[in-house]
């Protein structure tokens, strides 16, 4: 469990996150949404440790990052498996070499033990027989596949995902979605995902943190987020014509207490 | 005030570089890697420079030296000592904080750019030895060899001109090559290249690692790798020529 504590991050005069407390689950998808600007990734940035927090504490297991060690903190960060926004693939490599990364500077594995392992990882994301291409030669949603298989090829027990789904068409997000929900519960990963895809709030948002310029606004679940009654995440969750639609729905259906049919149901 | 940032900064990433490696394996292979882009990526160019400085330098002696008195040696002499002593390793130096250098600022700073910097730490792994460390070594290995190569190439240009022109021919300008050769002026040819070789691998390194903002900043920081290391690496021209060869 990652448990965030008081947290608040300054860059000079500009304070982007104020005390934020958070509990992020193993086994869970534990997502933080926002709109852009909200400090989402400031905050994943802090609790990976890539940015020094002004103030606050990060606890991996009840130990504080902030504690340990260059050694402590490195052989944690061998725990953890990130998946960067815009993938963050090395160009210079192919898809294999990129995923065979960390078990080469890690393990001391023959290169056919790797190799074996890589292709299970590969066929893991639906990539089976890319190995020989290189990250120009395929597209986004490919590449964030291929940041996924590089980031779990270790057995991460944390796994963080930046906007997984930014510039991918619907279905490519589900897939997403559901490959990072199927690994999460299949290896009791520990999963931060930042997001503001509402498809990905509904589908895989085991536990929700809602941010609002830096601040923590609400907590709860997928099944919560529909009938909460804050109103600047209301604001947010129900943005767009569709889902407005859906709101009114609600409203309309909040006396019987039961989740309003999608639009495809109506239809039929 | 700027400067001083820079300097700190320049100095507390250096200083990071000296860490132990998470695998020797891995980080013989990236030294290889950048032996083989630094070394084999800029030898067309050293090539071409060192064989042209040659011949033009021919010329160009025999043009200013040459009369009745002065015999036709003394202008493989002339070429030799100014090109192991001044020509060789600052123009091929300057030239390479063009060519390597730019490209190593650049390859950072996309690295940099598309969080490819921030996957490695994420990895646990320390980017200032993985990324800057084997580029500095492998610069400091790569380019006295590749300025001891345009000496060679450049003489070898000089007596091409030289029999090309009738100014002087191949025997007289050997002859002239082993005539008063001083040994101190090879040292003071890879003292150069060896300083060289780390102003322009470092500099070029810094400007890239820690680039901010987006792919418009990767061009600026290259091309201000490039001016810095220029003139750091004409400044200790300067001051080598002043320590090494002042009587």
């Amino acid at each position: 469990m990652i448990e965030v504590q008081h947290l608040r991050k300054s860059f000079g005069d500009v304070t982007v996150l104020f005390d934020i407390s958070a509990n992020f689950y193993p086994g869970k998808c534990n997502l933080i949404i926002g709109s852009s600007g909200s400090g989402k990734t400031v905050l994943q940035k802090c609790i990976v440790g890539l940015f020094q927090p002004t103030s606050g504490e990060i606890l991996y297991q009840s130990k504080s990052i902030l504690d340990m060690d260059n050694n402590e903190r490195k052989i944690l960060r061998q725990e953890i498996g990130m998946l960067f926004q815009g993938s963050a693939l090395f160009d210079s490599m192919t898809v294999e070499q990129n995923v065979m990364f960390p078990l080469d500077m890690f393990t001391k594995d023959s290169f056919g033990t790797k190799l074996k392992h890589v292709n299970e990882v590969l066929e893991r994301v639906n990539l089976t027989g890319s190995n020989k291409k290189f990250p120009s030669e395929i597209s986004g949603g490919m590449k964030k596949r291929v940041g996924i298989a590089r980031a779990i090829v270790l057995n991460p027990k944390y796994l963080f995902c930046d906007e997984p789904n930014s510039g991918l068409d619907p279905q490519t997000s589900l897939l997403i979605d559901k490959l990072i929900k199927d690994l999460t519960q299949e290896f009791n990963t520990t999963t931060i995902i930042n997001t503001h895809d509402m498809n990905s709030v509904m589908e895989i948002g085991d536990n929700i943190l809602y941010m609002y310029k830096g601040y923590k606004e609400w907590e709860g679940t997928n099944k919560d987020i529909i009938y909460s009654k804050n109103e600047r995440l209301n604001e947010f969750i129900f943005a767009s014509e569709f889902l407005q639609d859906a709101k009114q729905m609600r409203m309309i259906d909040a006396g019987h207490g039961t989740i309003p049919p999608t639009a495809g149901a109506n239809n039929e | 005030m700027k400067f001083f940032n820079h300097l700190g900064l320049f100095i507390l990433t250096m200083k990071g570089m000296f860490a132990r490696p998470e695998n020797g394996k891995m980080y013989w292979k990236e030294f290889m890697h950048q032996c083989s882009e630094i070394g084999i990526g800029s030898l067309p160019i050293v090539v071409i420079i060192s064989v042209f400085l040659g011949a033009v330098m021919t010329v160009q002696t025999a043009y200013q030296l040459v009369s009745a008195i002065i015999p036709l040696t003394t202008i493989a002499v002339v070429v030799r000592d100014s090109m192991l002593l001044e020509l060789s390793p600052t123009i091929i130096c300057i030239v390479l904080a063009g060519v390597a250098g730019s490209k190593i600022a650049s390859e950072l700073g996309n690295m940099r750019i598309s969080e490819q910097i921030d996957a490695l730490e994420i990895m646990g792994i320390n980017t200032k030895t993985y990324l800057i460390a084997p580029k500095i070594l492998a610069s400091m290995i790569m380019v006295p060899a590749l300025v001891i190569l345009s000496v060679v190439l450049a003489l070898w240009g000089g007596m091409l001109a030289g029999s090309l022109t009738g100014i002087i021919d191949a025997d007289t300008y050997l002859r002239g090559l082993t005539m008063e050769f001083v040994a101190l002026n090879v040292y003071v040819t890879l003292s150069k290249a060896f300083v060289f070789s780390i102003l322009l691998s470092s500099i070029s390194a810094y400007f890239g690692y820690n680039v901010k903002g987006g792919a418009l900043e990767i061009g600026r920081s290259s091309t201000l790798a490039v001016v810095v290391s220029c003139i750091f690496i004409l400044l200790a021209d300067y001051m080598l020529t002043f320590l090494l060869l002042n009587p």
